[in-house]
């Protein structure tokens, strides 16, 4: 295939390799280079529980048009490794590239110790069938058959020769740079230029300017040896550089609402370590001091807890003296902070919880990916106590919907719980760089002084921490609404008021009246309403696409949203009309907001990485409205645009069932 | 303006039994900060959940009042962000050495600059009458329907072994030593732990007022009650840490003086080792700006509403293009 016939800047990119063998920073580095060369980039990285030896892959999508999912089709395989090629060679598409060890091709799919046996077992059945020997060179075969361009490089023979060259002989040293130099041979294959993928290694490598010099040096080596041995004539795909647009950066989902929190000006993180919520505490920490205006330094503490209930009671009270306080977590960890969520509840304290799912229950699988939690964040907790959660859909818009989770928190006294998950945590983007000057924070009635506070709010000679003030306004049982009650910090002169899990009066003694407790009900309920007033209609839910009366309308929220929004553009190309309303407040529930933009669209379509449409259900829970289809998926692998397309063009043909179960993923 | 014990005091209605030992430690904290002269609203008292839970409500200081076994993470949660307050932890046993015992262990490894007071009774007071963690094996209070199966902890022992470096034990109606034990446990440097005899007349009816003041204790001559507490002050016994390579040896004098129980039980302080850095200094030793500028002193935005802080050089190392 001459160059002109290639699809240019446009493919999916895979590798993949054991646990601990360099992996993520040959990913790092391929990312970085085709971000530096102008490009834009989706990575997303796959990994067990487990530290050393399991298969981990990262797959890496570019184009040269924003891209925000990843996609099942491989184009260019990348390994080093006989797992990777067992595990993916079967998904690369028509016109792609396998990049492998030569040395690999006799290894029999018996002698791979940590293939499971159910994948064993498919394995078999597929080269069964087609009739090809049960090795490596089976697989690759039958990548071949399908059209597939084999490059076997001699990784072993190579750094031999390398270590001649260099004059030095600890090839066990310089075996651990087969990845970027497996890496390197793809670009060399891909027609990218040396000199930016050199610039993205010595990147990485940043601090170890030693070894960047040597990596840099092997994967030249290796991309020389490449371009003489081999004739990438047969692959359809190629990378070039081209001009970047400016202020882009390349983020990693583990990074954005930890930055999030730095701009909120968080300044009290508690957390107990758990995949895949660990990194954005780590990142902060690794990040403790924050420079501030004029030059100034300020900070951040992280703390590690004895356990997660420890957390989020340590994070509540970091927030009684005032400091903006946050704690990370997963799903086991957050089943435990439940009845301090209540206390926050009770005694109107604004945490923030980050609270990144994984598949569950129990450990599930501990290091895959589930929206599992909506539900459960609702309705977390026993008795009945105000939240906010609040679901981000990417990595760009986690870091402005951090701030607005510390605002929320805050104007309406109540924890909130920010929706993350593991595909946003353990994927990486380009995007627009992080604008702090669109930023503003509110801390709402947060009074440094007693005295600040009005006549009308309740300033009196002596300060009610639950002060109730009636609104002029009537509530639907026809009684005044009631407005939050100024907040003052611990340590305020004559702020004095007590805090109890108990019912409280206005100064926050225990009570058991029940007239009181009736009031104090309404009051701490009353904020949702406020809440649900206050919060602007594009945070409620935004809507994208074609809107129009008779489009095809999806419903979806988190982390699905880039391969609905990827795979809606494609089928607007076709000419379909289509939109998709993302979900952002989840609760309170915006019942008006929602009303309006699905209540009167006939086909609806749900997606969800859960089995039971847990947005489904809360939608017919609160609006009654209930959903013509649902397409689900609950195997731990994120949804790709692939499968959304193509679940959405069978509904749209009218052949899907009313639910839809997606499978992909390996 | 002098501050005056009764400022200490609110008009909260008390609702412990008549003769419950509370009364005694809630007298001797509302007398140590008023004899420190502690302002009312610098002082913040954490509880649990329990009969001692509710010590915070009669104390006219800021009283936060948190879940059953937690109140150590709250607490230390409130005074690593604002270290200039006054912290004061208060609890049951069951609370502390029960639901809260990790949080107590791990409580000794930080090393917090503040109070925390176990009411020690033997008994669960607040669910009426169960066994708690420092019940002795075998006994059987009056609610329990069988003698305890479990063994007890010794609070005092776990506290040192935790890494508590204030450790003392005092008796709830001895107010006045009490009161100056917790004078000496907000006056250390580090976190303090304060394990207070405290009958509860209601269920625990083996460790009552009587059995401490030894009523069934009588001096085979004189026929009188030998009081069960003896004052370690008063028996030459010094449990203060003056030289670093002291700790050992004192921590293991502390350990072995905190199994002396039945005829004689001593009170006063067992440990005290100021040497040991605070969190609070770990913490300034990697943020040197934490003392001056604490977490819940900075601030977050500008005049404007725009952010205080500025992320610009990370954000510079994760750009692709300028
Ligand atoms: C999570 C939880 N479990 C159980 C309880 C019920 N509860 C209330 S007080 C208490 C025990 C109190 O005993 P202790 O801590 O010794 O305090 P005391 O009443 O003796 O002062 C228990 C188990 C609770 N409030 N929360
Ligand atoms: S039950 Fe015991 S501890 Fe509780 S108030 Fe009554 S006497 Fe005191
Ligand atoms: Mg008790």
């Amino acid at each position: 295939m001459s160059l002109t016939n290639k699809v240019k800047n446009s493919l999916n990119w895979l590798i993949g390799g054991a646990q601990g063998s360099g992996v993520d920073s040959a990913a790092n580095i391929f990312s970085r280079a085709c971000a530096e060369g102008g490009l834009q980039v989706f990575g997303k990285r796959e990994y067990y529980s487990n530290i050393k030896g399991e298969h981990s892959y990262f797959t890496v999508r570019i184009s040269e048009r924003e891209i925000r999912s990843h996609v099942d089709e491989i184009n260019m395989l990348v390994s080093f490794d006989a797992e990777t090629l067992l595990r993916h060679a079967g998904s690369v598409v028509k016109g792609g590239g396998i990049v492998y060890d030569s040395e690999l091709a006799d290894v029999k799919i018996g002698e791979v110790p940590t293939l499971d046996d159910a994948f064993r077992d498919r394995l078999v059945g597929l080269l069964e069938k087609v009739g090809k020997p049960l090795t490596v060179q089976g697989v690759l075969d039958y990548a071949s058959d399908n059209d597939v361009s084999l490059f076997s490089i001699p990784y072993f023979q190579l750094l031999e020769e390398f270590s001649t060259k260099i004059e030095d002989h600890s090839l066990s040293k310089l075996s651990r740079m087969v990845n970027v130099m497996s890496l390197s041979s793809s670009m060399a294959l891909l027609g990218f230029p040396f000199e930016t993928l050199g610039s993205a290694i010595r990147y990485i490598f940043r601090s170890k300017p030693k070894i960047a010099d040597l990596n840099v040096m092997a994967a030249n080596y290796a991309y020389e040896y490449t371009k003489t041995h081999h004739d990438a004539s047969g692959l359809a795909f190629s990378l070039t550089t081209k001009k970047p647009l400016p202020d882009v950066i390349l983020v990693q989902g583990n990074q954005s609402s930890a930055l999030g929190k730095l701009t909120a000006g968080c300044k009290f993180q508690t957390y107990y370590p758990i995949t895949p919520a660990s990194d954005d505490s780590e990142f902060l920490e690794a990040n403790e001091i924050v420079p501030q205006g004029e030059g100034k330094d300020g900070s951040i503490l992280v703390l590690q807890t004895e356990d997660e209930i420890a957390a989020i009671t340590m994070a509540i009270g970091g927030a009684l003296t005032g400091a903006r306080s946050a704690t990370a977590t997963s799903g086991p960890g957050f089943s435990l902070m439940t009845e301090a969520l209540g206390w926050a509840g009770m005694n109107e304290v604004p945490i923030v919880v980050s609270l990144y799912q994984r598949t569950g229950p129990a450990t599930g699988l501990p290091t895959r990916h589930e929206q599992g939690d909506l539900l459960f964040a609702t309705k977390a907790g026993h008795g009945e106590f105000p939240r906010i959660v609040f679901a981000s859909g990417d990595i760009e818009e986690s870091y402005y919907d951090t701030i607005k989770v510390f605002n929320f928190a805050e104007k309406f006294q109540m924890p909130v719980i920010h929706m993350l998950d593991k595909a946003i945590a353990n994927s990486i983007t380009t995007c627009k760089i992080f604008d702090q000057q669109r930023i503003l924070i509110d801390r709402g009635l947060l009074m440094e002084n007693v005295s600040d506070i009005s006549p009308d709010l309740g300033h009196a000679s002596h300060y009610r921490r639950f002060k109730l003030i009636r609104d002029n306004k009537n509530n639907n049982n026809g009684e005044a609404n009631y407005l939050i009650s100024p907040r003052v910090l611990l340590g305020t002169e004559n702020g004095i008021f007590w805090n109890t899990g108990d019912e409280h009066t206005e100064e926050g003694h225990i009570t058991e009246d029940p007239e009181i407790r009736t009031a104090m009900m309404d009051k701490r309920m009353d904020k949702l309403r406020i809440a649900i007033e206050q919060i602007g209609d594009e945070d409620k839910a935004t809507l994208y696409g074609i809107d129009e009366p008779d489009s095809l309308t999806v419903i979806s929220w988190g982390s699905t949203k880039g391969a609905i929004l990827d795979a809606m553009d494609r089928l607007i190309d076709e000419g379909k009309k289509i939109r998709f309303v993302q979900f952002r407040l989840l609760n309170p529930f915006p019942i008006e907001r929602v009303r309006t933009l699905i209540g009167d669209h006939k086909q609806l379509v749900d997606i969800e990485m859960n089995y039971s449409s847990q947005l489904a259900l809360l939608i017919s829970e609160n609006i009654g409205i209930s959903m013509d289809h649902l397409i689900v998926k609950y195997n731990g692998r994120p949804i790709s645009s692939s499968e959304v397309y193509n679940a959405l063009v069978r509904i749209i043909l009218g052949e899907a069932p009313r639910r839809i179960v997606l499978k992909h993923g390996a | 303006m002098a501050l005056k014990l009764s400022d200490y005091k609110t008009e909260v209605h008390n609702d412990w039994c008549p003769g419950c030992g509370d009364f005694g430690i809630l007298n001797a904290i509302q007398m140590a900060l008023s004899e420190m002269g502690i302002q009312k609203h610098r002082a913040v008292i954490f509880s649990g959940i329990g009969c001692s839970g509710k010590t915070p409500h009669f104390i006219n200081t800021y009283g936060i009042h948190t879940l059953h076994g937690r109140v150590l993470p709250f607490s230390q949660g409130a005074k690593l962000c604002n270290p200039e307050l006054e912290v004061m932890a208060v609890g049951g046993d069951g609370d502390g050495l029960g639901i809260g015992a990790g949080h107590f262990v791990s409580a000794g490894r930080r090393n917090v600059d503040m109070l925390y007071i176990i009411f020690n009774n033997g008994v669960y007071g607040l669910t009426k009458g169960q066994a708690s963690p420092t019940l002795k094996l075998g006994l059987k209070t009056k609610s329990l329907p069988l003698p305890n199966s479990n063994n007890s902890v010794n609070p005092l022992a776990l506290a040192a072994v935790s890494g508590f470096t204030f450790i003392a034990r005092g008796y709830s109606y001895d107010v006045r030593h009490l009161k100056d034990l917790i004078k000496q446990g907000i006056a250390h440097k580090g976190l303090a732990y304060l394990d207070v005899l405290q009958p509860c007349p209601t269920y625990n009816d083996i460790n009552t007022r009587e059995w401490y003041q030894g009523s069934d204790n009588l001096d085979s001559e004189t026929g009188k009650q030998i009081p069960r507490t003896y004052k370690l002050e008063g028996a030459g016994y010094d449990g203060i840490v003056h030289l670093e390579d002291e700790a050992d040896s004192k921590m293991s004098n502390a350990i072995l003086k905190s199994y002396e129980w039945g005829k004689k039980i001593p009170i006063g302080t067992f440990y005290q080792n100021e040497m040991v850095p605070t969190y609070e200094e770990r913490i300034a030793s990697k943020i040197p700006d934490y003392v001056k500028d604490p977490p819940s002193s900075q601030r977050v935005s500008l005049t404007d509403g725009r952010p205080n802080s500025d992320i610009s050089r990370l954000l510079d190392i994760l750009r692709v293009s300028n």
